[in-house]
């Protein structure tokens, strides 16, 4: 299933003509939950073609991250939501001036937890993927299942179609919610830890696809606790120190054995194998 | 957990079976009774000039009552459908959140205060509504509106409710209480005039259906639906106020008739998948056939004692539930 190029039913609509314009920018940004810091007073370029990871130790904020990222920070709101201050502008415009259906083409998310309390078929479940590009009353098209077979083609679940999404493995379900992204056809992509539950062909598989995805001038952005993955795949890296701190970088400048071992608590060391960066705790 | 069928091969096939079917139910309803009628002298009186007693019984008794039962039966499968989307949850139905318990508070409150018969059908609508608003009140105490919140709310309303209905049922006069447990099991027999439900069906069906795509993509979720652009909050408040409104609506026609908002949507499911575009209309077919049906067998098996269709429809719906159950659990 490793994609040298993208499918074309799987193009973006939204057509991106200056690659200089970042897709989404963040302007001294600040999230909080409670009286804490989740990430300080920060900028944040999204390019189309950028690969970007979201580093941290747990509850340092990297959902919330993600989720101002998409719009939807406090949307799901809980008496803790966290509050954002600063300025998310995707396109360039804040998400208030996007009708949310445009947004939705725009932006797509992964969740960290689907949890489907009804029995669906695959089909039905990727299709519903298709939901911002239909009219009121539209119908899902030939075009439309064309869309959503090419989306299980590209995460290795050609044949799943007609499969009842409770029948799936972990892993099997976490490539039906890529392939409901992919059916999305968003130009920015916003992934919350794509890798759960997959095992490591698929991990591979999945982050040779987010590569595929820039490399056709999609932009993504995914949390990720794999170091070695994220040292390997992403071109950028925000890490989190858990305390209100925030590293914006290349890989190379981010993900040094100091910050690292700083921002998990944990000592580790960076070792090169093969021209590849391996992280060791110590 | 039932599972559905992935998607139906026709079902706009199933949709006219069942909107055949429920035509059956009805033309059934109207022929059957102490003094039986042909088809052809159903039709005679319905739409012929026609007079005599057989042409009353069916104009004046048999078809509003008939009508009625479909419009509730309608209502109540729509609402068990709409609630189930909301609490996604597949055991919910139209009275979990305590809209039964707040009409019965209202009806049987209007029984021990001796009023008249109109007071009775206030009291319960005024009462499913009181229910309505104070479960949205304190579910929605400090905006987040989850799912568990206003599930737990629900429940502890109606469970206030049960306890006032006992202590309702202890103190009321002994000849007062056939009347109050013939309401609280779902009684059709006083339903007279079915338009306001049968209007309330229609146009609740034609607010529905264009939210259709959007309720399919929020039974994914709040978090997944507001990605994909669904206003998630706006239209969970929707949902709630029109399954309250239909079940409101029922309740005050037809008393507290179990089982089908909750049956209802599950065999459609099997049937049709869970795409709620064809899920709402033939729940609403579906349920008005069922309800129209045991109400015919509630006045004719032990004619002329009249039973309580709720109980016809409770013990249909336990045996078919409980076999899907057993069926499908693995």
């Amino acid at each position: 299933m490793a994609m040298p190029s993208l499918p074309p039913e799987l193009a973006c609509p939204l057509p991106w003509p200056d690659p200089a314009q970042p897709l989404l920018m963040a302007r001294r940004l600040t999230l909080c939950q409670g009286r804490r810091a989740l990430c300080r007073e920060f900028d944040l370029d999204i390019r189309a073609g950028q690969c970007m990871a979201i580093l941290g130790r747990n509850g340092a904020g990297k959902t919330s991250l993600l989720h101002a990222l998409a719009g939807l920070h406090g949307a799901d709101r809980s008496a803790d939501a966290p509050e954002t201050q600063g300025d998310i502008l995707p396109g360039g415009r804040p998400y208030a001036d996007w009708p949310p259906l445009q947004a939705a083409k725009f932006r797509g998310l992964l969740p960290q937890h689907q949890l489907a309390q009804f029995a669906a078929s695959v089909r039905e479940t990727v299709l519903a993927g298709r939901h911002p590009h239909l009219g009121r009353w539209g119908w899902e098209s030939a075009t439309d299942v064309a869309i959503a077979h090419a989306a299980l083609d590209c995460v290795g679940l050609q044949g799943f179609a007609s499969r009842d999404l409770h029948a799936l493995s972990g892993g099997e379900q976490q490539r039906v919610a890529l392939a409901t992204l992919l059916t999305q056809t968003p130009r920015l992509f916003l992934l919350d830890e794509p890798l759960n539950h997959l095992d490591l062909h698929h991990q591979i598989a999945v982050m040779e696809l987010l590569r595929a995805l820039a490399a056709d001038g999609r932009g993504v952005v995914m949390t990720l606790h794999d170091l070695a993955l994220a040292a390997r795949y992403a071109d950028s890296v925000v890490l989190l120190d858990g305390e209100g701190g925030v590293t914006v970088g290349t890989s190379g400048e981010a993900l040094t054995a100091d910050r690292l071992s700083r921002a998990f608590g944990h000592p580790l060391r960076r070792v090169e194998v093969d021209g590849k960066a391996v992280f060791l705790p110590e | 957990m039932i599972p559905a069928r992935p998607l139906a091969a026709h079902p706009f096939a199933t949709l006219a079976a069942l909107a055949l079917a429920a035509l059956a139910a009805l033309a059934w309803a109207l022929c059957a009774g102490s003094v039986a009628a042909s088809p052809g002298e159903v039709f005679a009186a319905i739409f012929g000039e026609g007079g005599g007693m057989l042409a009353g019984v069916v104009r004046e008794l048999r078809l509003p009552r008939a009508l009625a039962c479909f419009a509730c039966g309608g209502l109540l499968a729509l609402a068990g459908t709409l609630m189930q989307v909301l609490l996604r949850n597949p055991l919910a139905d139209p009275y979990i959140l305590g809209i039964s318990g707040g009409a019965a508070v209202g009806a049987l409150g209007a029984v021990v205060l001796g009023l008249a018969s109109p007071w009775m059908d206030a009291g319960a609508f005024g009462g499913a509504l009181a229910a309505t608003l104070l479960v949205f009140g304190l579910a929605h105490g400090d905006g987040s509106w989850t799912q568990t919140r206003l599930l737990l709310t629900g429940v502890i309303v109606a469970t206030g409710c049960g306890a006032t209905i006992t202590l309702m049922l202890a103190l009321a006069p002994a000849v007062q209480v056939q009347s109050m447990l013939f309401w609280l099991m779902g009684d059709a027999s006083g339903a007279s005039r079915p338009w306001p439900a049968l209007m309330m069906l229609t146009a609740g069906l034609a607010v529905a259906l264009p939210f259709g795509r959007d309720l399919n993509v929020l039974a994914r979720g709040q978090l997944a639906a507001l990605a994909l652009g669904v206003d998630a909050r706006r239209l969970r408040r929707g949902l709630y106020l029109l399954a309250s409104l239909f079940t409101a609506v029922a309740v005050t026609l037809v008393g507290a008739v179990g089982f089908v908002g909750l049956v209802v949507p599950h065999l459609v499911r099997l049937a049709l998948g869970n795409d709620q575009r064809l899920l709402m209309p033939a729940s609403a077919l579906a349920g008005g056939a069922l309800l129209t049906v045991a109400d015919t067998l509630a006045r004719t098996l032990l004619a002329p004692q009249q039973l309580p269709v709720g109980v016809l429809t409770a013990l249909l719906g336990v045996p078919v539930f409980l076999f899907l159950l057993a069926r499908h659990s693995r």
